[in-house]
């Protein structure tokens, strides 16, 4: 039941949000702070079962990191969630055009969250 | 501590942090020398600290942070030109920002924002009432009721709920972006019991298939989901990247399915009866039980008396902890030979030299790098001041720009934490008194603008900063008639410039007429003097008529050693602070005279200076009294000024560790703190300050350090 999942953010208070909801539905988490650690995470940890990610952060945003991840990683068929306080259609709009699979509007409920991650993963 | 709470401990953290980067991109955009990096930095912090207070229901805070976010778009986007006039009301903003922050933090409210609002609603053309709270349509609870999911089952459902025909056609776009149907149909039947056809019409001849092309549709039929928007809502995601048909019809059979869209039943009955899930997440399940339970529970302790003292801590370079990591090893290293070298009776004297010599190595490395960890750069303080000097300058009506220079200087975080309000008043001061208005400064020629410069830099061992002004300096007259009407000096008493500029730190002194609200608070630079003073620092200023003043502030790069004078007086060893001594000397018998009843002077070069003798004022035991035969130790007081100490020797000079026991056994008059020595002796460490002090007012009292110290 427990995925591994993958969380990309900048910041220190949602990194540690998303890791308590989703350590406490039995999930096991690893952490990135931006798109280029994100990158560099993903490469040592090999497969995971989600990837969720923020789209403001400073070196490689959320956009490039998908498109990054899509373009031919060993996670290019991974579930991609896009986690940004923006809810207008333009920001998602690019996100899927990235690559991305759904997204979570901030701020998450959790439960929310792991309804998110359970429509993406199996 | 509730592990929501600790994050939001983390949380205000993060958010000065944030609030620092803020700024430092809004005072680069100020002076034209922002990239679209930096500009993308203050959206980021300003998205980051929104985010975060929508996590924690801070609902002022997102309000705020939405408006100035929008704002902030604008500009990153090139929709909105940088002028300075657009950058002074983002620098405003910044400043509310930051007081939001802080009010959240306290759990106060009334943060006056509604001007700086309008005014970020005026640049985006946007209605400053607009709460960047989105609209709860997004994103409903998912209060499903979970069904077993039972295809196959002909039996029509109760006829007062709809059933939904949902026609659901991936395209090729679902799969490469991750989706999975399987997902979205197992989503379905947690909303209702489901049947489910595959349309398999599509799929072509095993030699013309492509991998990465779509074949399949689904024909799902959905009862007992009264809610459409449900419905629509599982396919959220994949909207783009299907087509998708839903529609309401009666318990036709999917063939004849062209109904048209109805509307979704109002009934609204009893829910079905949950079936024991299977498909479903029971851990998500518990999650949601836990997470009402503890609902109630949480909520008090967001209430604003429960606000939790944040413990300070430090983070540091991990290049500085790799380097202290790396010597503790050496260090063990260097033991183990040690001891093994002493097993060895063979050549023992030479080899454990040279073993202690590496250690004594190592020990120093090592304390430096233990003091590091503590060091940070001057720049959380420094970072603080162009708020100050952009609220100063609009209340005194001045037109101010402050230079900062050396920001990335270390120091040890104690200093950097008593140094904000030391360095507010002096800036304050120099603005207030030091910089004339724009009227003047264009009638005297300077340029309408007055500089402010703020700078930090090692020297020998201790930190120098300096802040100065273009003003007018300080004027020297009235500073002179000043202090004598107060009794300060002597009518007639002859000051040099530097003495008499250096007044303005006596207690009560204050050359501004009218006590303004910014300078003149109550706290005279007296108080400033003494704050650089307990941080064993001193403050000299400097000033020419017209051009302006120079404060200089100097303190030491920590507080946790001192570089010392050791002394012996009768049987004990004292430490004498080198910062203070300015020489030592052997007096020849015919300077030291004679001065009232049981006082001396010595001349030194033609000034006379009290001269005490350490083993008197602290009654010493065995001390020599025969101050003709000592050594002379001249010491400098802040503030009240020069003084010899006679000592019987000195012993030499080091750098000690400061052991404080105010703690243990309370303050002791002209005692600082205590050492151990290299020979595990304990020497007390000597308040130059207070000996001095003591001995103007007291006239050689002595002090009792031993019954102080219960000796």
């Amino acid at each position: 039941m427990g995925k591994t999942i993958l969380t990309v953010d900048d910041s220190r208070t949602m990194r540690d949000m998303l890791r308590l909801a989703l350590s406490g539905a039995g999930h096991t988490v690893i952490q990135a702070d931006d798109g280029v650690h994100g990158v560099e995470v993903l490469e040592k940890a090999g497969l995971v079962d989600v990837i969720i990610t923020d789209i403001n952060m400073p070196r490689m945003d959320g956009y490039g990191f998908i498109e990054h991840v899509r373009r031919g990683s060993a996670n290019r068929m991974t579930p991609i969630l896009v986690l940004t306080t923006e809810s207008e259609p333009g920001k998602k709009m690019r996100a899927r055009d990235a690559g991305a699979t759904g997204w979570i509007v901030k701020p998450f409920d959790p439960e929310k969250l792991l309804a998110a991650i359970r429509r993406v993963s199996p | 501590m509730d592990p929501m709470e600790a994050i939001k401990q983390t949380y205000y953290q993060e958010c000065d942090e944030l609030l620092l980067a803020m700024e430092e991109g809004l005072i680069a955009m100020e002076s034209g020398e922002a990239d679209s990096e930096m500009i993308n930095a203050v959206f980021r912090a300003v998205h980051s600290i929104k985010g975060g207070a929508g996590a924690f229901g801070f609902s002022i805070l997102v309000a705020f942070s939405h408006v100035f976010e929008t704002a902030m778009d604008l500009v990153r986007s090139g929709k909105l030109n940088p002028t300075p006039d657009v950058v002074k009301v983002l620098l405003r903003a910044g400043d509310k920002l930051s007081d939001h922050v802080n009010a959240a933090r306290n759990g106060t409210t009334g943060v006056d924002d509604v001007e700086v609002k309008a005014e970020l609603a005026r640049l985006t053309g946007a209605d400053p009432e607009d709460t960047g709270v989105p609209a709860p349509a997004e994103f409903e609870n998912l209060a499903f009721a979970p069904i077993m999911i039972d295809i196959g089952d002909d039996e029509p459902a109760a006829p007062a709920t709809p059933v939904w025909h949902i026609r659901f056609a991936p395209q090729a776009g679902l799969y490469a972006k991750a989706n999975e149907p399987y997902l979205l149909i197992r989503e379905l039947g947690m909303l209702g019991a489901i049947e489910v056809t595959a349309d398999l019409s599509e799929l072509p001849d095993l030699t013309s298939l492509e991998a990465d092309q779509a074949y399949f549709a689904w024909d799902v039929l959905l009862r007992d989901c009264p809610d459409r928007s449900k419905v629509e809502e599982v396919f959220e995601f994949v909207s783009g990247d299907c087509d998708l048909k839903i529609t309401e019809e009666a318990t036709a059979p999917i063939a004849s399915a062209i109904s048209a869209p109805g509307l979704p039943s109002l009934d609204d009955d009893e829910p079905v009866e949950p079936a024991p899930v299977e498909a479903a997440s029971p851990v998500a399940e518990t999650q949601l039980e836990e997470k009402k339970a503890a609902a109630p529970a949480a909520a008090p302790a967001a209430a604003p008396v429960a606000v939790d003292v944040v413990k300070p801590t430090i983070r540091v370079d991990l290049d500085k902890v790799d380097r202290l990591v790396n010597l503790v090893g050496e260090l063990v290293i260097t033991q183990a030979m040690l001891s093994q070298r002493l097993l060895d009776n063979t050549q023992q004297g030479q080899n454990v030299s040279v073993g202690l010599g590496e250690l004594e190595h190592l020990l120093r490395d090592l304390q430096e790098a233990v003091m590091a960890i503590r060091t940070q750069p001057v720049k959380s303080v420094f970072q603080r001041m162009p708020r100050l000097v952009r609220e100063t300058a609009a209340q005194t009506g001045k037109e101010v720009r402050l230079e900062i220079e050396g920001e990335a200087t270390e120091v040890d975080k104690t200093v950097i934490e008593r140094l904000g309000e030391p360095l507010t008043h002096m800036i304050r001061n120099a603005i207030d008194h030091g910089l004339e208005t724009p009227e003047e400064r264009v009638a005297l020629g300077k340029a309408a603008e007055g500089t402010v410069k703020l700078s930090a830099e090692h020297r020998g061992g201790r930190i120098i900063i300096e802040v100065s002004d273009d003003g007018r300096g300080i004027n020297r007259t009235k500073v002179r008639q000043k202090a004598i009407e107060r009794g300060l000096i002597s009518a007639n008493g002859n000051l040099s410039d530097e003495e008499i500029d250096n007044l303005i730190f006596l207690p009560g002194f204050s050359t501004a007429n009218t006590v303004s609200n910014i300078s003149g608070r109550g706290v005279g630079l007296d108080v400033v003097r003494r704050n650089i003073v307990d941080l064993g620092g001193r403050i000299t200023i400097g000033s020419a008529w017209g051009k302006g003043s120079k404060f200089s502030l100097t303190l030491p790069l920590t507080l946790a050693v001192l570089d010392g004078m050791i002394v012996a007086v009768g049987n004990q060893t004292f430490v004498l602070p080198l910062s203070h001594i300015i020489e030592s000397l052997l007096p020849k018998a015919d300077d030291v005279k004679p001065f009232g009843a049981n006082g001396m002077l010595l001349n030194v070069r033609g000034a006379y200076v009290p001269l005490v003798s350490v083993g008197r004022l602290l009654n010493v035991p065995g001390a020599s009294h025969d101050l003709h035969n000592s050594v002379v130790i001249l010491v400098e007081s802040e503030g009240v000024g020069r003084m010899a100490l006679a000592v019987e020797a000195i012993v030499g000079q080091r750098q000690v560790v400061i052991k404080s026991f105010e703690s243990n056994i309370g303050r002791i008059d002209g005692i600082a703190a205590a050492t151990i020595l290299g020979d595990g002796r304990v020497a007390l460490i000597l308040d130059i300050d207070g000996l001095v002090a003591g001995c103007r007012e007291g006239a050689g009292r002595p002090i009792d350090y031993q019954q102080a110290l219960g000796a």
